[in-house]
């Protein structure tokens, strides 16, 4: 056991893989040498597995997706590194096309096991560029799993699950979490399913269900309520593609009121699929409308201050919504 | 400028209810007097509503697919017109109307509570007090009708009266915690007469209700793989009529074997020249129809509806006809049909059928029927117990034709065309002396035509 942020807990996890595998490799922009990273994620990766393996690309997103694509049709396990979520709009054809259809246009014969990372998520004061949520982008394209780990334990067994995965995996980072979030992670060699959410608090009066920086909102805001006298049950979506669908459904049928958070916009992000299923699956437990807050439909983070804390979904706002909703 | 209200039209007799299919404009559109506002439903009948002014759609009052009866406020229409305001009628015991006022009260007294708890935010309750106080007391006794899908849903499970039920949400709201809490053996009555039979139900089958709305018998037994097909709104509307008749009118039955072997030879020896000349074929239901008529004539205790204690003797001889469609069942009526001729009825049932098939069947072409006569032997079914078209008092089946041997007075055999008809009565108004005699005289007119009788 040793005390990690949620960064630290992704390179620990890499480093571990790099270790046990030699075919993975890792690339990005700045991302070898002293540098690693303009976060420091993947800080002393080439030096302890060499310039071969962790290496630097020119600024060239069509290339990160699509040198994946073929590392990993030729035997390697490649993680390509989105410096910033918001940058991966180049290399979506690599990603959609190629990556996420190579196991079946070739009826099983080539796989592209393929880790793209990308940083996203607002607060950071990052402007238009580096604030993104674009998760709902490359939503939905069979093929194409999408993960994101919302606690440092979740972040080092996921990011290992993902490497071993023989699917493209796009695995999204908080960069907001990165050193906020701190704590014990094991020294083991463990593993975080990629396609299962996972039930973080017990409640039985309402639903809570989100990802990343609103979850760890969401979870402070159930010990405010719980003083209150309700009880919520926290859901980390975490497989935001294929979605845990029993999971989520078991979770929405247990309080029969729910609340689906996300940073990104209100309308067509991950929560409004979420609230199909739901919808579907639920109709005769549901107590109330299925609830969803979110950021507004204008379109993007905005860099003044202001306008950021009025874009973001904070605390405060969680537990309104989750108030309301528990008086229902 | 004055608001005016368009009301629920009349859509023909005997028509209480009715819903709007389709809003053919739109809040706010503009439209001129005369110009089509919604499609109304009745039965089964879709009719255009017209608008009774000019001007500018202000407001539905009623939702789409919903039954209302015939005078309902449906829309207000804001026109050019001076005057006063026509406004939706409170009536004193509308309850609906009074427990929005009182909900629109307790909107406004919550917004004052809660711009004082925000004035003291320091102050948090614990469980049991913020849940109460938040309320106003009064909230709980008058609680919103509308209940969520988890509570229908276990209310219908457990057998719950929801007006027993104290709710606990916004604005006395009942949650479904309500109910999953509720003490069902605390209820005050059991639960209608119905209980025994709901009880029954959940012991056998422990699946969970399919529909949403209660059902208004148990909900069948159901096992994997079966299909479950909601009825379309004429199924619905045939549904509900036959539930009607069956559970209003006491049915009482009788059958009498008629000798058509004359009409039978008529129509084998007109009927070429008839479809050259008409157009139409020539079958033998309107020889039924008028000698049914013609009976009704010396009858007209058959010819009548049971109203609350009191006979309705028709003037007016209007026939009901059942035509089947493929998928429905349909009653237009030939209205005065005693008016007609063999001809005149034969052009008139194959119009009626032609509209039944085509769905183009108007209100007033399924309305008014005193009587139905039903061509049961079409599909060589050669005896019935027809269900009375309510609030008529009497069906009658004409079942298939078919050879027979008949003894004859002097010992031999002859062969004859028989017809067995199978009449149903409301005996709450014909006994079956009077049914006997009438059939008696359809028999006998039936008889009386020859192989010479005139179809004109």
């Amino acid at each position: 056991m040793a005390m990690m942020t949620y960064l630290e807990a992704i390179r620990k996890g890499i480093e571990e893989e790099m270790a046990r595998d030699e075919k993975v490799v890792i690339f990005g922009e700045d991302v070898g040498g002293v540098k690693g990273g303009v976060f420091g994620v993947t800080q002393g990766l080439a030096e302890k597995f060499g310039d071969d393996r962790c290496f630097n690309t020119p600024l060239t997103e069509g290339l990160i997706g699509g040198l994946a694509v073929g590392l990993g049709v030729t035997g390697y396990r490649a993680i390509g590194e989105f410096q910033f979520a918001d940058y991966i709009l180049p290399a979506v054809n690599q990603l959609i096309s190629e990556a996420s259809r190579m196991r079946y246009r070739t009826k099983g014969d080539w796989i592209a096991p393929i880790v793209y990372r990308a940083p996203y998520g607002g607060g950071v004061r990052g402007g238009l560029y580096h604030s993104q949520s674009t998760e709902k982008v490359l939503f939905g394209q069979p093929g194409l799993r999408i993960v994101t780990p919302s606690s440092p334990h979740d972040a080092k067994g996921l990011i290992k699950a993902a490497i071993r995965s023989d699917d493209p995996v796009l695995f999204y980072e908080h960069k907001r979490l990165y050193r906020l979030l701190k704590e014990d992670v094991s020294d083991e060699d463990y593993v975080v399913p990629l396609d299962k959410a996972n039930v973080v608090r017990e409640g039985d009066d309402i639903t809570v269900i989100g990802y990343g920086m609103v979850l760890n909102h969401a979870l402070k805001a159930a010990e405010t309520l719980s003083k209150e006298g309700y009880e919520a049950e926290v859901v980390d979506v975490r497989s935001l593609y294929p979605l845990d669908k029993e999971t989520l459904v078991k979770a929405a049928k247990k309080t029969g009121k729910v609340l689906l958070v996300t940073e990104d916009n209100l309308e067509g992000s991950i929560m409004s699929e979420i609230s199909a299923i739901i919808a579907e699956d639920a109709l005769f437990d549901l107590d109330a409308p299925i609830k969803r807050l979110a950021g507004p439909d204008s379109p993007s983070m905005p860099y003044s201050i202001a306008l950021e804390r009025e874009f973001l979904v904070d605390e405060e706002k969680v537990l309104n919504a989750m108030r309301e909703l528990a008086e229902f | 400028m004055s608001i005016r209200i368009i009301e629920m039209p009349h859509l023909g007799e005997s028509v209480t209810e009715a819903s709007i299919a389709v809003w053919l404009v739109a809040e706010g559109d503009k439209i001129e007097k005369y110009d089509p506002i919604a499609e109304a439903v009745s039965d089964k009948v879709t009719t255009e509503i017209p608008s009774n002014y000019s001007g500018i759609v202000k407001e539905f009052l009623i939702e789409v697919d919903t039954d209302v009866p015939i005078g309902t406020p449906i829309v207000k229409i804001e026109t050019e017109e001076d005057g006063e305001d026509e406004t939706v009628e409170v009536s004193a015991d509308s309850e609906d109307v009074q427990e929005e006022k009182s909900e629109e009260f307790i909107n406004h007294i919550n917004k004052e509570i809660d711009k004082e708890a925000e004035e003291q935010p320091q102050e948090r309750e614990t469980k049991s007090d913020a849940k109460q106080s938040s309320e106003p007391k009064e909230s709980s006794e008058k609680s919103s009708a509308r209940y969520s899908p988890a509570v229908v849903r276990i209310a219908q499970e457990r057998d719950i009266d929801l007006k027993q039920v104290e709710g606990t949400g916004k604005h006395g709201r009942i949650t479904r915690k309500d109910v999953e809490n509720f003490d069902v053996s605390s209820q005050s009555q059991p639960r209608a007469e119905k209980a025994p039979e709901q009880t029954e139900s959940h012991t056998q089958s422990e699946q969970k209700p399919k529909s949403e709305s209660r059902p208004s018998s148990p909900v069948s037994h159901t096992s994997a793989g079966d299909e479950i097909v909601p009825a379309d709104g004429i199924r619905k509307a045939i549904a509900k009529k036959m539930v009607q008749s069956t559970t209003e009118i006491p049915h009482a039955w009788l059958m009498v074997e008629a000798d058509v072997t004359n009409i039978v030879k008529l129509r084998e020896k007109t009927k070429e020249q008839f479809k050259k000349q008409e157009g139409i074929s020539l079958s033998f239901f309107p020889f039924f129809v008028k000698a049914v008529v013609q009976a009704l004539k010396k009858h007209p205790i058959i010819n009548t509806s049971w109203d609350n204690g009191n006979i309705v003797y028709h003037k007016d001889i209007n026939m009901s006809i059942a035509v089947a469609t493929d998928e429905h069942l349909f009653v237009p009526v030939i209205h005065n049909a005693d008016h007609y001729s063999l001809s005149g009825l034969s052009k008139e049932i194959s119009r009626l059928a032609g509209l039944a098939r085509d769905g183009k069947l108007s209100s007033s072409d399924i309305s008014g029927g005193t009587m139905t006569v039903n061509n049961t032997g079409s599909f060589g079914s050669v005896q019935s117990m027809g269900i009375i078209n309510h609030p008529q008092a009497a069906i009658l089946q004409v079942e298939s034709i078919n050879k027979r041997f008949l003894p004859t007075e002097d010992g031999g055999f002859k062969t004859a065309d028989m017809v067995n008809l199978c009449l149903s009565i409301d005996h709450r108004i014909i006994d079956g002396l009077q049914a006997g005699r009438f059939l008696q005289d359809v028999k006998e007119n039936l008889s009386k035509f020859t192989d010479e009788s005139n179809l004109y």
